[in-house]
C-alpha cells in the first residue's frame, strides 16, 4: 500500500516558511497515495519558479523545464508514454503568462493532464513582480505605480475555450485540495486545478487571514450544476468577498486527445516496436513515388 | 537532333497548376526510363505572381538543373517575357494563341513560336480546366515523346475523380499531341524517347528525409508550419495512421520542441522539422535538450533570412547560427545532406547519433534539396537503415538495479546510461537547473564542474564518429571546390563541365558538420592545390568554420545570396573572378 509519505524525497524545500506550496505539495502527495498510484506511475512535469521546483522535492518521475514550457514538454510526455498519469505543476506565471499559448491549447485539446497552477498572484523566485493574475493596481517592484492590465481570469478563459473540468482549490484547506486533487486525477482530459496560494514574502495582500474567510466550497451549494456551462460562467466571474472553490465545471461526455488518435489505439507508444510495419510493409512507400 | 538532352519549363501564374503539370510531365519522363532533375520557383502567395518548374532530363544521372531552357510551356505572357533570354537558338515556345504572343520577338532571339490552341483543346475534347493537360500533350508531341507513358500519368493522376475525367483528359491529351506532331514537329531539333530501364522513383529532399527518419523509428512528429519544411509535417500527417507516427500540428514552435522533448524523455523517438525562422524560436528547447540530454531531431530546412526573408526561396544563411543557437555550451549534432540519398541518409543517422550521444541533434537541410525532385533508382535508399539506441537500460537491467538510479552518472565517455520513466527501480526527476548525478538540483561547484565536464565530454566522443568529407573526382585535380548542401548539386555539375573542357576539378563536400571532424577535413583539404568554397551565404560560413578549426583558408569563395539556387553557368562564371 503506498503512502504519502512514499512520495517525498530527501530534498528540503526551500520555499519560505508558511508558503502556500506546502499546502499543495502535501494534498497531492496525499492525492496521489489515496489514488492509489505509485511514484513510478506518476510523471510531473514543471516549468521554472518557486512552486516549480516541486518535482525536485517528490519521489516521482519529473522533468523540470523550462519557463512556461511545461504543457508542452507535458503533451508530448502522455501522447508518448499514456500509461503514466502525467501531472503539471506550475505557477501562474509559468502557466498563464509564458505559456499562454499553451494553456489555451492543452485545455482546446483536452489531453490528459492534471493541470496544478500554483497561483500566488505575483512572482516569487524573482523576487516580487506582477503577474498574470495581479490584480489591477497591484503595487510590485515592476510597476511601481501600480499594474495597469486586468487580472488574467484562468478559469473563464478555460471556460471559453472548451474546458471539460475547470476547478480551484485553497492551499489552506489540505482535505479540501486532496479531494479536489483526486477528483481532477479521476477525469479523462484535462484538469485544471488553479490553486489560491499565499506568498507570505511577496504578496502581503492576499495572505492566509484575507483569503480564508472569502473562500466557500461549490459542494456546499445545493443546486448547483457543474455541467451548466452558463451557471459555471457566473461561478468563474465571482471574485472578491467571495471566492467559490472546487469544481466549478466538469462534464465527462468529450473523449481526451489521446483516445482520438490513431496512432496510439496498440497501446502506450513508448511499448510499441520502433517500426510499427514490418520491412516490407514500408517498401510499398516507394510505390508513391514512381 | 539531339535526344533526350534538353530542359523543358513551364510558367505560370499560383493557381494555374503549373507544379502539377511539371511534376506530371517529369513523372511521364521519370517513367519512360530518363534522368531528371526539377526545379521550382515560386512566390509567397497562392493566386497570381510567376511561378515555373523546370526540369532538365538526360539519359544518365543529373545533380541539377543547369540556365539553358530548349523549350517553354507558357501558361502566360509574363512566362515568355521572363524565361525568353533562357531559351537556346532553335528552342521553342508552346502556348496559347490567345495570349497575343508577337512571334517577332522570338525570331529575334532565334526562337521558334509554336502556337497551340490549348483552351480551345481543352474545350473541345473535355473541358476548360482541362488546358494544362494540353499543354503536356503538345509538349509530348513536339518531343515525340511515347504517349503511352504520358497517358499512364494521366490515369493515375484522375483516376480519383473519375473514369470519365480520365478520359477526357485523354482525349485532350491525344488530340493536342496529334496537332503538334502534325504541325511543329518536325521544325524542333530537341527530342525524348523513351528507353528501357528499371523502375526509379521521383522524390524530393524532404520525402527521402521523411522517409529515412520513419525507418529509423521515428514514432512522434510535431511541428508548426513553416515553408520549405512544413511538407515534412504534412507527409508524416498522411502516413501517421498507417505507420503508427503520433503526428501534431503544435500551437507554435515552442510547443513542437517542447513536446518533442516530452515524448523523447519518455523514450520515443521524436523529431520536429522547421525552417530557420521557427528554429529561432525553438533555440531556448534546443538548450534544454542538451541540459537534460534527451535525445531529439531538429530539421531545420534552411531558407533566406533574416526574419521573414523569401519565403518559398533558397539560401544556406544558417550554418554558423546551428552550431552557437542557445546560451551555454553544450553538444548539439549538425548534418547536413546535399543530395536526396543523403537527405534519407541524415533522417536516420540523426536519430542514432541523438540516442547515443543523448542530444539533439540537427538536420540542416535547404528550399532547393527540400523542394527538387529527382529520378532515383530503387535501391538508392535502402529501407533496412541500422538502428542505435546507445546506453538505454533494459527492462531487465533495471529489475536487477540495486542502488539508487543515477540518471547523470559520470562516466568516462559523458555518456550516461539511461532509464525510460515507468520503471519502480528508476525513478528520476531531470532539471533543467544544474543538477547532480541522480538529476537533483544543485548548484555546488565541484558538481556543477564535473556535470559539465561529463557533458562536454560528449562532444570528442561524437567527433570521433562523425563521417569525413565526400570526396568526387580525381584526387590529383588542379581544382578543388569545397562545399556543403544542395550546392554539392550544381558544383557536380560544374566539375563535369570543366572536365568536358580538359581541365580537371575535385570536390570536397563536408555532411557531417558538427562536432566537425577536424582531423578528418584536414586530410581531405590537405592536397589541394587551389581551394574554392561554394556556398549559398553572404559571409562563406562554411569557409569561415574551416578556417577556425583547421586553419585552411580557401582560396577563393564563390557566393550566391539572392535567394535562387546556385547552377553550374554561375559557379563556371564566377570562378574567372575568383581564380
Amino acid at each position: 500500500m503506498v503512502d504519502a509519505k512514499d512520495f517525498a524525497s530527501d530534498v528540503r524545500p526551500t520555499w519560505c516558511a508558511g508558503c502556500g506550496n506546502f499546502g499543495i505539495w502535501n494534498a497531492l502527495k496525499k492525492a496521489l497515495a489515496q489514488t492509489g498510484l505509485a511514484p513510478h506511475d506518476v510523471m510531473l512535469v514543471s516549468g521554472v519558479g518557486c512552486g516549480s521546483k516541486l518535482p525536485d522535492y517528490t519521489t516521482a518521475n519529473g522533468v523540470m523545464t523550462l519557463h512556461g514550457r511545461t504543457l508542452a514538454v507535458a503533451t508530448g510526455a502522455r501522447l508518448a508514454n499514456h500509461g503514466l498519469k502525467v501531472i503539471c505543476t506550475h505557477g501562474d506565471g509559468d502557466g498563464y503568462g509564458e505559456g499562454g499559448n499553451h494553456f489555451v491549447s492543452a485545455v482546446r485539446r483536452n489531453i490528459g493532464i492534471v493541470d496544478i497552477v500554483q497561483n500566488n498572484r505575483v512572482y516569487g523566485l524573482t523576487k516580487g513582480q506582477y503577474s498574470p493574475t495581479s490584480p489591477h493596481g497591484f503595487v510590485p517592484r515592476t510597476s511601481p505605480q501600480g499594474a495597469i492590465e486586468e487580472a488574467f481570469n484562468p478559469l473563464a478563459v478555460a471556460l471559453a475555450a472548451g474546458g471539460t473540468f475547470i476547478s480551484r482549490g485553497w492551499s489552506g484547506d489540505l482535505e479540501h485540495l486532496t479531494w479536489l486533487i483526486t477528483e481532477a486525477l479521476g477525469h479523462r482530459g484535462y484538469a485544471l486545478v488553479d490553486v489560491l496560494q499565499p506568498c507570505v514574502t511577496f504578496n502581503r495582500k492576499y495572505s492566509y487571514d484575507w483569503l480564508r474567510p472569502r473562500v466557500y466550497k461549490m459542494q456546499d451549494q445545493v443546486g448547483y450544476d457543474s455541467s451548466d456551462k452558463a451557471a459555471a460562467f457566473a461561478k468563474a466571474l465571482e471574485w472578491g468577498e467571495r471566492i467559490p472553490i472546487g469544481i466549478i465545471y466538469r462534464t465527462e461526455s468529450r473523449p481526451a486527445y489521446e483516445e482520438m488518435v490513431p496512432a496510439l489505439e496498440a497501446g502506450p507508444l513508448v511499448k510499441q516496436p520502433l517500426r510499427a510495419k514490418t520491412l516490407p510493409e514500408y517498401e510499398v512507400l516507394k510505390q508513391e513515388y514512381l | 537532333m539531339l535526344v533526350n538532352d534538353m530542359t523543358l519549363k513551364i510558367g505560370g501564374e499560383a493557381g494555374q497548376g503549373v507544379e502539377s503539370t511539371g511534376r506530371g510531365f517529369a513523372q511521364a519522363l521519370v517513367r519512360g526510363g530518363l534522368y531528371i532533375f526539377g526545379l521550382q520557383d515560386y512566390h509567397s502567395r497562392i493566386r497570381g505572381g510567376h511561378n515555373s518548374y523546370q526540369i532538365r532530363v538526360a539519359d544518365h544521372d543529373i545533380y541539377s538543373h543547369d540556365e539553358r531552357v530548349h523549350l517553354l510551356l507558357a501558361l502566360t505572357k509574363v512566362a515568355i517575357d521572363e524565361h525568353l533570354q533562357e531559351i537556346v537558338p532553335g528552342g521553342g515556345v508552346i502556348y496559347d494563341p490567345a495570349l497575343s504572343v508577337d512571334e517577332a520577338d522570338l525570331a529575334a532571339q532565334s526562337v521558334k513560336a509554336f502556337p497551340v490552341p490549348l483552351t480551345k483543346i481543352a474545350v473541345d475534347q473535355g473541358s476548360k480546366l482541362m488546358a494544362n493537360t494540353a499543354a503536356i500533350g503538345a509538349a509530348a508531341g513536339l518531343t515525340g515523346y511515347d504517349m503511352g507513358v504520358i497517358n499512364s500519368v494521366i490515369r493515375d493522376n484522375f483516376g480519383k475523380k473519375g473514369q470519365e475525367i480520365v478520359e477526357a483528359n485523354l482525349r485532350v491529351a491525344a488530340a493536342a499531341h496529334g496537332f503538334v506532331k502534325e504541325k511543329y514537329a518536325a521544325s524542333f531539333p530537341f527530342k525524348l524517347k523513351k528507353i528501357e530501364a528499371p523502375l526509379r522513383m521521383l522524390i524530393s529532399g524532404n520525402q527521402s528525409l521523411a522517409l529515412g527518419a520513419l525507418l529509423a523509428g521515428c514514432r512522434f512528429v510535431a511541428g508548426y508550419p513553416m515553408t520549405p519544411g512544413s511538407p515534412i509535417l504534412e507527409w508524416f500527417a498522411v502516413h501517421s495512421k498507417e505507420y503508427g507516427v503520433v503526428t501534431k500540428h503544435s500551437e507554435d514552435e515552442l510547443a513542437a520542441i517542447n513536446m518533442v522533448i516530452g515524448a523523447a524523455q519518455m523514450g520515443v523517438r521524436a523529431m520536429t522539422p522547421t525552417s530557420g525562422g521557427g528554429f529561432s524560436l525553438m533555440v531556448e528547447g534546443l538548450g534544454l535538450a542538451g541540459i537534460l540530454e534527451v535525445p531529439i531531431v531538429v530539421v531545420n530546412v534552411q531558407r533566406p533570412g533574416p526574419a521573414t526573408g523569401l519565403a518559398t526561396r533558397h539560401e544556406q544563411g544558417d550554418l554558423l547560427f546551428m552550431l552557437h543557437a542557445a546560451q551555454g555550451e553544450f553538444l548539439r549534432i549538425v548534418l547536413a545532406p546535399g543530395t536526396i540519398e543523403q537527405c534519407f541518409e541524415a533522417g536516420y543517422r540523426a536519430f542514432n547519433l541523438a540516442e547515443k550521444y543523448q542530444s539533439p541533434a540537427i538536420i540542416l537541410s535547404d528550399a532547393f534539396l527540400a523542394h527538387s525532385p529527382r529520378a532515383l533508382d530503387m535501391d538508392a535508399l535502402d529501407l533496412d537503415v541500422p538502428i542505435d539506441r546507445g546506453a538505454l537500460l533494459s527492462d531487465e537491467e533495471l529489475d536487477g538495479l540495486t542502488e539508487r538510479y543515477r540518471r547523470y552518472a559520470v562516466t568516462e565517455s559523458g555518456i550516461s546510461p539511461r532509464a525510460l520513466p515507468g520503471h519502480p527501480n528508476a525513478v528520476y526527476a531531470l532539471g533543467s537547473d544544474e543538477h547532480d548525478e541522480y538529476g537533483q538540483i544543485c548548484e555546488d561547484v565541484a558538481v556543477r564542474t564535473q556535470q559539465n565536464e561529463k557533458r562536454m565530454r560528449k562532444v570528442e566522443a561524437a567527433r570521433s564518429e562523425m563521417k569525413p568529407p565526400q570526396q568526387y573526382g580525381p584526387p590529383d585535380a588542379e581544382l578543388t571546390f569545397l562545399t556543403w548542401g544542395s550546392a554539392l548539386g550544381p558544383v557536380r555539375m560544374a566539375a563535369d563541365i570543366l572536365s568536358d573542357q580538359g581541365q580537371s576539378a575535385n570536390i570536397v563536400q563536408i555532411m557531417d558538420i558538427w562536432p566537425l571532424p577536424v582531423d578528418k577535413v584536414t586530410s581531405a583539404l590537405q592536397g589541394a592545390k587551389k581551394l574554392i568554397c561554394v556556398e549559398q551565404n553572404y559571409t562563406g560560413q562554411l569557409a569561415t568554420l574551416v578556417r577556425a578549426y583547421t586553419g585552411i583558408e580557401v582560396d577563393g569563395l564563390i557566393r550566391k545570396y539572392d535567394g535562387r539556387p546556385m547552377s553550374p553557368e554561375y559557379i563556371l562564371a564566377h570562378l574567372k573572378g575568383v581564380v
